[in-house]
C-alpha cells in the first residue's frame, strides 16, 4: 500500500509531515507535501486522517493485488467517514463512529 | 554540514514515545509533580510506533474466570517454558488496572447490553482504537511537567562508571545535536524490523506488520553500551493475511474461521497444540507439502459478520478493508490467504531484548526499560507495555531520589560529534545505505533462516552471515549523508547490523529446535530440555558477542542483577 498527494489540493500545512511515523514526508519548495519513496510507505494512513483536504489518497500497489480502487478519509463531527472509489466511478463510504461502545 | 550542539537536562528521559513510552510519562507526572520528564521521539508521539494506525482489541486483559496465574500459564504454555516468570506475573498483575486507565483516558472499549466489556475468547477484549496514540499524546500533553521532542533521533547511550547518565542524538529536520544528561533514562523504543529480506519487495518492500520505522535502536544502543540482553533466537514471525500482511487473529477469534489448506483439509492441530509459533510452522510445513495456499475459511459467514470484519480492520489495518473493497469480494465469499511473515525480533510478542531485573532496570545503573525492548516477556501486547511502562516508571523514580545530575565529560562529546559528522564528509562512497541494507536483508533471509528457506537454518549458513555481517558493518562506516534524513537512516542501518550480529550468535548457542519456524536449527532439529531449559543471553565486549546462560526465574522470585 502507498499513498499519493494530490498536489492540487494540497495546500502545504505540513500535518501529514508533522505525523508521519517515518518521517517520510516533507513540504517541498513549491509548498506542497512530497513523499520522499513511496515504497517506503507502511499504508497505516495516519497521514491521510490527518490531511483536511482530502489531498492524499490511500491505494494498494498492483504487485499486492490492488485494482486501482483509492481510499481517503474525511472527519466530521467526531465521526470518520472511508471512501472508496472505485474505477469504474462507483463509490463506497463506511462511517465509523469512534464515540460508539457497541460497535466497531 | 556543521551541526549546532543543544545541551539539554531533564530528571527523567524517555527515549521512544510510543505505546510504553507515552504511558511511562504520564505515571510519572502523576506520581512526581516536581519530577520532569522528557520525551525524544524519532517521528511525532502522536502516531508513532506500533499504533500509528490503532488497534481493535487489547490482546491481553483479564477476563472474567481468568486470574494472572492463569493468564502466566498461557504464556508458558506458548512459549515453552522459557520466559521470565516474574516480568510476566507482574504485568499480569497491572492488565486490568490499566485498561481501566487508558478507558479513563478516553478510550472506547465495547460493552454488551449489560455494561459489561466485550470479551473476544479468554484474554481479548474489544476497542475502537482507531485513536490509541493521539489520545495517549493528549494525556501527555496536558500534564506540565512532560516536554516532548518530535523528530529527534537518538543514537547513543552517555555512560560513566557503568551508568547510563544521558543521550546522544540529532534532529531529522535541522542540524541539531542533541546532548541529553538524565538522572535516570527508560528506554521505550520498538523492536527491530527491516533484518530480512521482507516477503514483498519491489513497491511494497517495507510493507511489514511491524512498523519498518522501528529498526531495534533502542536495542544496538544497549548492544553498544555492554547491557546483557536475552533470548534473541526467539525471533517472531507472524501469520498474516497475505499481501495486506493485516494480523489474522481478528478473523480467528471474531468468527471462529479454521486454518485450511487448498484442499479445505483443516491441519490447525495437525502438528501438535497450535501455539502461536505452531501456527506458523503448520502453514509452512502444507505449503511445503504441496498441499497450499493456505487460508483462514470465512466463506460462508453472515454479512453481518462480514461487516463487522470489515469495520474491525478500519481500527488496526485499513489496507485490508481496501483489499476487501478493492477486490469486490469479501470474506463472506472468498477465504482468506495467510502466509508468514519474515523474521522479526520484538519483546512484547516473542522474547528478545534486554535483560533486566524484576523492576525493570537494564544491567546498566540508571538504564530502565519498557515495552517491546524488554526481553523475556512475550505476549505483552498493547496493555503489558502500559503494566511494564508503570512498573519501570516507579523504578525510575525511586532510584532518582537524592542523584545528582553528572558532570559530562567533553573528550567523548568531540569524539561522538566527529563520529556523527564524518558520514557528511565522506566522499565517493562505493555503496549506498539502501544497497547495504539489501545486501544485509539477503544475507540474513538465505543463511540466517529467512523466508527463502522455510525459516530453517544450519550452523554453515550462520557462520557464513556472521562474517558478512560484519563486513557490511564496517562498510557502512563509509556511507554518506546529503541531510539529516540520510544520516538517519545509515544510523538505522548500522542498529539492525548490531542487531543481526547479535542474533546471529543467539541462534548458534542455542542448539537444540524449540519454537519451530521461530527458531529451526537444521543441525539440532529436537528440543534438548536437558541442556536447554534456561535463557541464552550475551554481553558485547570489545567488540566481540560473549554468550551468557541463565537458570530460568519463577513466578516469585524477585531477580536482581548479580554478576
Amino acid at each position: 500500500m502507498s499513498i499519493r498527494i494530490d498536489r492540487q489540493r494540497c495546500v502545504g500545512c505540513g500535518k501529514c509531515a508533522e505525523i508521519c511515523p517515518g518521517n517520510l514526508i516533507i513540504i517541498d519548495e513549491n509548498k506542497k507535501a512530497f513523499i520522499r519513496d513511496p515504497r517506503d510507505c507502511w499504508g497505516c494512513a495516519a497521514c491521510v486522517k490527518e490531511c483536511r483536504f482530502q489531498a492524499i489518497k490511500y491505494f494498494l500497489g498492483a504487485d499486492i493485488g490492488g485494482r486501482r480502487t483509492i481510499m481517503y478519509v474525511k472527519k466530521e463531527n467526531d465521526l470518520l467517514y472511508w471512501f472508496f472509489e472505485k474505477p469504474s466511478g462507483e463509490k463506497e463510504v463506511i462511517i465509523q463512529n469512534p464515540n460508539d461502545n457497541t460497535t466497531y | 554540514m556543521n551541526f549546532e550542539v543543544k545541551m539539554l537536562k531533564t530528571d527523567i528521559l524517555i527515549i521512544g514515545g510510543g505505546t510504553a513510552g507515552c504511558f511511562a510519562a504520564i505515571t510519572i507526572a502523576e506520581k512526581a509533580s516536581n519530577a520532569n520528564v522528557l520525551i525524544v521521539e524519532k517521528a511525532n508521539i502522536k502516531r508513532s510506533g506500533c499504533l500509528a494506525a490503532g488497534v481493535n482489541a487489547l490482546n491481553a486483559y483479564i477476563t472474567e474466570g481468568e486470574t494472572p496465574e492463569t493468564y502466566l500459564q498461557y504464556v508458558k504454555e506458548d512459549y515453552e517454558n522459557i520466559v521470565r516468570e516474574d516480568l510476566v506475573y507482574t504485568i499480569a498483575l497491572r492488565l486490568n488496572e490499566v485498561t481501566k486507565k487508558i478507558e479513563d483516558m478516553g478510550l472506547v472499549i465495547l460493552k454488551d447490553s449489560n455494561g459489561k466489556y466485550l470479551a473476544r475468547g479468554k484474554r481479548n477484549i474489544k476497542i475502537n482504537g482507531e485513536n490509541i496514540k493521539p489520545i495517549l499524546a493528549k494525556a501527555v500533553e496536558s500534564k506540565r511537567n512532560i516536554k516532548v521532542l518530535n523528530h529527534v533521533n537518538i543514537i547513543d547511550y552517555i555512560v560513566k562508571d557503568n551508568k547510563v547518565i544521558g543521550t546522544y542524538g540529532f534532529s531529522i529536520n535541522s542540524n541539531v545535536f542533541y546532548i541529553i544528561t538524565a538522572k535516570a533514562v527508560i528506554c521505550a523504543t520498538g523492536g527491530a524490523a527491516g533484518l530480512y529480506r521482507p516477503n514483498n519487495p519491489g513497491f511494497s518492500r517495507h510493507k511489514m506488520w511491524y512498523p519498518p520505522f522501528n529498526v531495534g535502536s533502542g536495542y544496538a544502543m544497549g548492544i553498544r553500551a555492554g547491557c546483557e540482553m536475552t533470548s534473541y533466537e526467539v525471533r517472531f514471525i507472524a501469520l498474516r493475511c497475505k499481501d495486506t500482511l493485516a494480523p489474522t487473529g481478528t478473523i480467528a477469534q471474531e468468527v471462529g474461521a479454521e486454518f485450511v489448506n487448498s484442499k479445505g483439509e483443516c491441519y490447525e492441530r495437525k502438528y501438535g497444540r497450535p501455539t502461536t509459533y505452531n501456527r506458523v510452522f503448520s502453514t509452512i510445513e502444507e505449503i511445503k507439502a504441496g498441499r497450499g495456499p493456505c487460508y483462514l475459511k470465512t466463506v460462508g459467514i453472515s454479512k453481518e459478520d462480514e461487516q463487522r470484519l470489515i469495520k474491525a480492520y478500519l481500527h488496526m489495518a485499513p489496507s485490508q478493508t481496501l483489499k476487501w473493497i478493492d477486490s469486490g469480494k469479501g470474506p463472506s465469499v472468498e477465504n482468506v490467504e495467510i502466509e508468514g511473515s519474515e523474521p522479526y525480533i520484538v519483546g512484547g510478542h516473542s522474547a528478545s531484548g534486554y535483560w533486566v531485573d524484576t523492576k525493570r532496570q537494564t544491567t546498566l545503573k540508571g538504564l530502565f526499560a519498557a515495552g517491546d525492548v524488554v526481553g523475556g516477556c512475550p505476549h505483552k501486547y498493547v496493555t503489558g507495555c502500559f503494566a511494564e511502562a508503570e512498573i519501570a516508571a516507579n523504578s525510575a523514580l525511586e532510584y532518582i531520589k537524592d542523584k545528582e545530575f553528572e558532570t559530562l565529560d567533553i573528550s567523548s562529546i568531540e569524539q561522538k560529534l566527529n563520529e556523527v559528522q564524518r558520514f557528511f564528509n565522506n566522499t565517493s562512497p562505493l555503496y549506498t545505505t539502501e544497497e547495504l541494507e539489501e545486501a544485509m536483508q539477503k544475507v540474513m533471509d538465505v543463511y540466517a533462516g529467512g523466508i527463502s528457506t522455510g525459516y530453517a537454518y544450519n550452523l554453515k549458513g550462520l557462520q557464513v552471515a556472521k562474517e558478512r555481517i560484519e563486513e557490511l558493518l564496517s562498510l557502512a562506516q563509509n556511507l554518506r549523508a546529503e541531510n539529516t534524513y540520510q544520516l538517519m537512516q545509515i544510523y538505522e542501518l548500522i542498529d539492525r547490523l548490531y542487531v543481526c550480529k547479535v542474533l546471529l550468535h543467539h541462534l548458534e548457542a542455542r542448539k537444540e529446535t524449540r519454537w519451530r519456524a521461530f527458531q529451526e536449527f537444521v543441525d539440532y532439529p529436537y528440543k534438548d530440555d536437558e541442556n536447554f531449559l534456561k535463557y541464552v543471553n550475551s554481553r558485547f565486549e570489545d567488540g566481540k558477542v560473549k554468550i551468557i546462560f541463565r537458570s530460568l526465574v519463577k513466578k516469585d522470585e524477585v531477580y536482581e542483577h548479580k554478576d
